[in-house]
């Protein structure tokens, strides 16, 4: 389908000549989701009608404590020092941000009146600024006002290089922030930005806490400590690595919001305790981030006090090809990552190597609730999900790619080309999971004369950043490795950047170039490079499947499962989370149903 | 006796001293970056992580940083976590109450259990009662506390619900309410961590006391027609406890540090649990301050089991 036959749909939809529906059901039968077609139609100005929450309660409080159990505890509740997840879901507690992305990745204004658009006038239509205004009568837990002054505020804080904030990198390409009048600013961009929507999930502290204590000074601050926000719970109580405590706030800014009197997060111990003490105790309502094998999720869910949820997220467990040859040296840099792989550079063994992954045995028997299979790189959300590539698995069609390309089977069944086995060395991280898979992937290899060598690298060095240890997935001294890519925001451009040929891990950069594999393709980058500057939504989704089908098609990666985030949640726990955002993004929209 | 406690303070310094130097040579050389998470994130640039490196004067020389954090020691000034962004002394003192509560209620119920039924044992070796106190005791102190912390929680968290397993350092009820709540929840780990050091104290009590007990003086007191009960408690416990004393003298200082596994099998916000967390986010300044207390602890603890000694036996002197 070319780009101009859906312009021409979505002119028809806005003449009326299209229904909406009409619409929408075209795309379906063109393998187009429905996510995706409601963000070409959003895109267009077209978006229904904002879906109310399904929020019930009708009055504020009355909810009791609410009780969340996250297996690391927040340390530091500055949210533009957090260093992790965790922090940042500590601090939502008491602060928020302009917007938040919600469960089907869809920004949704919070401390906004509403979310910039072209419709609006909010995006300005060279794409160099937006303008957000903010949502009236908003107040800070001391009773000042929440004003632009406010936001312009976290910008100068966060990017003021002597604070060394960690969320500076959110304000990237971000020339300034203007005042429009009390409740209007306006974020100027020094190029066309399409990714305008970074700065939206800020969590913004406040100016008049703060200001005496920007830059250097900027760890002496009371309110580090004590946080002083706008959120639907005011700060009690802080032991850092341990337990965060708030009270319901009663001047919150949405109505009949927070359901709960009390919230209380208990951080520390392991992720299968965590599920027990919510699913099997009931001692808590809500664990965080469950990541504990199916099976024993369904034996703990057994005793009916809570269930364990799958959230949608973009991180996606791949299988990854080494294009550079790990046996390479040149200039005292191994592997040399201008090199090429001996085996792996031939077309051949990649299509048999991506034929040869069982992905439905992975689902059934390894990840349950915990993946999806995919053969896709980029799967969420959905409206940049390609359906050009399809998931099969042949050992027949390997073998005969195999022997098609010259790889004769020896004595020992191992084929071989020009006296060159066809053996790989597989290595990923120790984790039970992932050993399985790899045993799985070695069977189905050895069935087409494809010997795997495994090898397990204990998490806490295959993931460091150290640039003297061999076994490190970004010196990827091996032929195949798997990990998992994870893709947080909603937009896709950080997690594409994996494939761009200038990210590619060398020497240089001290191994810490996210192109592990060193895969290059001019087609990818060129539309990588074309999707930076893209303003028109549809087209830059057009070019985001165009980069997945790119990689493959090549076979630079072969995807297994996309991985959604499972929490486990209290049985009559109603709490909307995004596997998009900070899992604690909503919680002024989390309640009790009552029994 | 205060010429002995001057000299063996003095004495104290230099080892202290010299543990500091080791302790920092260590951390400094040993690998890893507090900073290392932010720098796999694509969404930081590398020039924050090398702006907090310079902030916190990671990129001078090993023998500055040491000097720096010696004199900023000396002015009570423990250092700045990395991680927390808040000082180290009140990381360290928010999470002492628990740990001595916790810890310090374990090791009580452990001298309880030990003393008394290592004496009896003694007093009648192979009896009955000593067979089945050897018994236990071994089983006590084979076990270890992840297998005895987990069994624990199966069975009265999971299969009988009377005890919660998730620590609350914070419980927001008042007077009886908060005892009873502070009391149930203490209840598992205090009984993981007494039982298994009960149980080796109460070996090393037995053998001691078997020792003095076939002593030609305690023969003579038994002769002289002096009743049992103030022959064990007078003349055969007080000369036994030397040995014993030595030993539970040097595991105090582990009351302060936590028991690192229990900890975190009951999520008990204690200085064992702080001192992981801190070593595995590379938090070299809070790894620095705990195993430094730790350090002075040792030391102290040595010079009270000295002076204890003297009171125990004057025939030891001070010189």
């Amino acid at each position: 389908m070319q780009e101009n036959d859906l312009r021409g749909m979505l002119e028809e939809v806005r003449a009326c000549r299209l229904a909406r529906r009409t619409f929408i059901e075209r795309m379906a039968g063109l393998g187009v989701g429905v996510a995706m077609t409601s963000a070409m139609l959003a895109g267009a100005g077209l978006a229904r009608a904002q879906p109310a929450a399904p929020y019930k309660p009708t009055r504020r409080g009355g909810g009791g404590a609410l009780k969340l159990l996250f297996w690391q505890g927040p340390t530091l509740l500055n949210p533009h020092f957090a260093t992790g997840a965790k922090d940042l879901d500590g601090a939502h507690l008491f602060y928020e941000s302009l917007g938040r992305y919600d469960a089907d990745a869809n920004l949704v204004p919070v401390l906004a009146a509403e979310i910039p658009s072209r419709d609006n006038g909010g995006i300005a239509a060279d794409g160099r600024s937006t303008t957000w205004k903010l949502k009236k009568g908003v107040k800070w837990h001391d009773g000042r006002p929440f004003t632009a002054d406010d936001v312009i505020f976290n910008w100068t804080y966060a990017t003021d290089p002597a604070t060394a904030a960690v969320s500076l990198a959110n304000y990237e390409g971000i020339k300034a922030v203007t005042k429009i009048d009390a409740e209007t600013v306006r974020f100027e961009f020094s190029k066309p930005t399409p990714i305008w929507a970074r700065t939206a999930t800020v969590q913004l502290i406040p100016k008049h806490l703060f200001e005496a204590f920007a830059g250097a000074r900027s760890r002496d601050a009371p309110a580090n400590l004590k946080p002083v926000g706008t959120g639907p719970y005011r700060f009690v109580d802080f032991k850092p690595g341990d337990l965060v405590r708030g009270e319901i706030n009663t001047s919150y800014h949405a109505p009949n919001r927070p359901h709960f009197d009390s919230v209380e997060l208990k951080g520390g111990g392991d992720a299968t305790s965590a599920a027990r003490a919510v699913l099997q105790t009931g001692e808590y309502d809500f664990g965080w981030n469950l990541q504990v094998e199916d099976e024993v999720l369904k034996r703990m869910e057994a005793s009916g006090k809570g269930r364990a949820v799958a959230y949608a997220s973009g991180n996606v467990e791949i299988i990854q090809l080494n294009m550079a040859d790990p046996a390479s040296e040149a200039d005292g840099e191994r592997p040399n990552p201008k090199s090429r792989h001996p085996i792996l550079s031939d077309r051949a063994v990649r299509d048999a190597l991506a034929l040869l992954l069982d992905r439905k045995s992975v689902q059934e028997f390894i990840y349950g609730r915990a993946g999806v299979v995919t053969p896709n790189f980029l799967n969420n959300p959905a409206r940049f999900n390609s359906p050009n590539i399809k998931d099969e698995f042949s050992v027949d069609k390997a073998n005969a790619a195999l022997d098609a390309g010259g790889w004769k089977r020896g004595a020992d069944g191992v084929r071989e080309k020009d006296g060159r086995k066809l053996k790989l060395l597989f290595q990923t991280s120790i984790n039970s999971v992932r050993q399985k898979v790899q045993g799985i992937y070695k069977q189905s290899c050895a069935k087409a004369g494809i010997e795997l060598e495994l090898k397990g690298v204990t998490a806490a060095v295959f993931f460091s950043s150290d640039v003297a240890n061999p076994d490190t997935y970004g010196r990827f001294l091996a032929d195949l490795q798997m990990y998992a890519v994870a893709g947080r925001l909603p937009d896709p451009d950080s997690f594409m950047q994996w494939l761009v040929s200038w990210q590619a891990s060398s020497k240089a950069n001290k191994w810490l170039g996210l192109n592990r594999g060193r895969w290059a393709s001019d087609e990818y980058d060129a539309a990588y490079r074309a999707s930076e500057f893209e303003l028109d939504p549809v087209k830059r989704a057009a070019l985001m499947i165009r980069m997945n089908d790119l990689v493959c098609n090549d076979h630079a990666v072969i995807p297994i499962v996309y991985r959604p985030t499972v929490h486990g949640l209290a049985r009559n726990l109603v709490a909307p989370v995004s596997g998009w955002d900070d899992s604690l993004n909503g919680i002024a929209d989390w309640y009790r149903e009552s029994a | 006796m205060g010429n002995y406690l001057l000299r063996r303070l003095l004495i104290a310094l230099p080892s202290l001293l010299g543990i500091s130097v080791v302790l920092f040579t260590v951390l400094a050389l040993a690998p890893g970056d507090p900073f290392s998470e932010m720098v796999q994130n694509p969404n930081v640039p590398p020039e924050v992580a090398a702006n907090l490196r310079k902030q916190f004067g990671l990129d001078d020389p090993v023998w500055q940083r040491y000097f720096r954090w010696l004199f900023a020691m000396l002015q009570g000034d423990w250092g700045f976590s990395f991680i927390s962004r808040i000082d180290v002394d009140k990381l360290i003192l928010g999470r002492v109450p628990v740990t001595l509560a916790v810890i310090g209620a374990s090791q009580i119920l452990a001298l309880l259990i030990a003393l008394p039924v290592g004496v009896i044992s003694a007093a009648r070796p192979y009896s009955w009662f000593d067979r089945i106190a050897s018994t236990f005791a071994l089983i006590g102190f084979s076990l270890p506390t992840f297998f005895t912390g987990l069994l624990l929680i199966l069975v009265f968290s999971i299969k009988l619900d009377w005890l919660p397993f998730v620590f609350r350092a914070d419980i927001s009820a008042t007077g009886w309410e908060w005892w009873r709540q502070n009391i149930l929840q203490a209840i598992m780990p205090v009984t993981v961590l007494g039982l298994l050091q009960g149980a080796s104290w109460t070996r090393y009590v037995r053998s001691a006391v078997l020792d003095v007990i076939r002593l030609d003086y305690v023969t003579t007191a038994r002769s002289k027609g002096l009743k049992e009960r103030a022959v064990i408690l007078k003349h055969v416990v007080r000369n036994a406890l030397i040995p014993v004393v030595t030993l539970v003298a040097l595991t105090m200082p582990l009351v302060f540090g936590g028991a690192i596994i229990t900890e975190q099998i009951f999520r008990i916000p204690g200085i064992g649990s702080l001192l992981i967390d801190a070593i595995l986010r590379n938090d070299t300044p809070v790894i620095m301050a705990v195993t430094f207390v730790f350090a002075c602890l040792v030391i102290l603890f040595n010079l009270i089991a000295d002076l204890l000694y003297g009171w125990l036996d004057p025939r030891i002197s001070y010189r």
